[in-house]
């Protein structure tokens, strides 16, 4: 499936880009952050300490567990600090 | 029922002016603005990122739930994103019921959980550097009490 994946903040930062395009059959999204961790350094390092990281699935806030089935877009951030 | 992510400055004085015209089944009405604080002069900047099209829908459900819960007749909610300076208004938000206590209860709720669930980041720019604002703990247990 294609997912378009999205990073924001320092997530962002880290990994050196805003959003991708991505070629996948990962199940949930702990499958796609190994896959995203295997290719390169700097996303390791973006994703080496998940309990600092939030995941949206379709825009609505999930887990790391939630399954990937149909979805269209992923974002990853920081525990955010609106108001 | 409103909810508004821009980037642009806001007036105050004219969205509360609107937002109180024809409320006439309503007996109380409760706004809160948000403004950047300089951080004792340390703070020259602050860039505001969001995620469009979750950040309406995250305020939207928020908005939503504070209007069922306590039977809202309306509720606004204003967040800027960009940059902001010291003494600049971030966001606002604005709350219409019957009574004073569901007004005043629910503009808190809007702003507890906006504060935690609606997709928004900021970064300071001052006399130290550059760096994420780190989400407070607090801001999370603010949401144990609802």
């Amino acid at each position: 499936m294609t997912l378009d994946v999205l990073y924001f903040a320092w997530v962002r930062e880290r990994i050196g880009l805003p959003r991708e395009r991505i070629e996948t059959e990962a199940a949930t999204v702990s499958a796609l952050v190994e896959e995203l961790i295997a290719r390169e350094d700097r996303y390791a390092a973006a994703f080496a300490d998940l309990s600092a990281l939030r995941v949206a699935v379709d825009q609505d806030l999930t887990d790391f567990g939630a399954s990937l089935s149909g979805a269209r877009e992923v974002a990853f951030f920081p525990p955010m600090t609106g108001g | 029922m409103a909810v508004r992510v821009q980037k642009a400055p806001f007036d105050l004085g004219a969205e509360i002016a609107a937002f109180s015209t024809g409320l006439a089944a309503t007996g109380a009405i409760v706004t809160f603005t948000g403004v950047v604080r300089d951080e004792d002069g340390r703070l020259e900047r602050m860039e505001i990122e969001h995620y469009p099209g979750m950040t309406e829908r995250a305020l939207a459900a928020i908005e939503d739930e504070a209007r069922r819960r306590w039977s809202l007749t309306d509720a606004l909610v204003i967040h800027r994103h960009g940059t902001l300076r010291p003494g600049d208004h971030i966001m606002m938000v604005a709350t219409a019921a019957r009574h004073r206590a569901a007004a005043f209860e629910a503009a808190e709720f809007l702003m507890d959980y906006l504060k935690s669930r609606a997709p928004f980041w900021k970064k300071e720019y001052g006399a130290d550097g550059a760096a994420w604002v780190a989400a407070k703990d607090e801001d999370e247990n603010a949401l144990t009490r609802w």
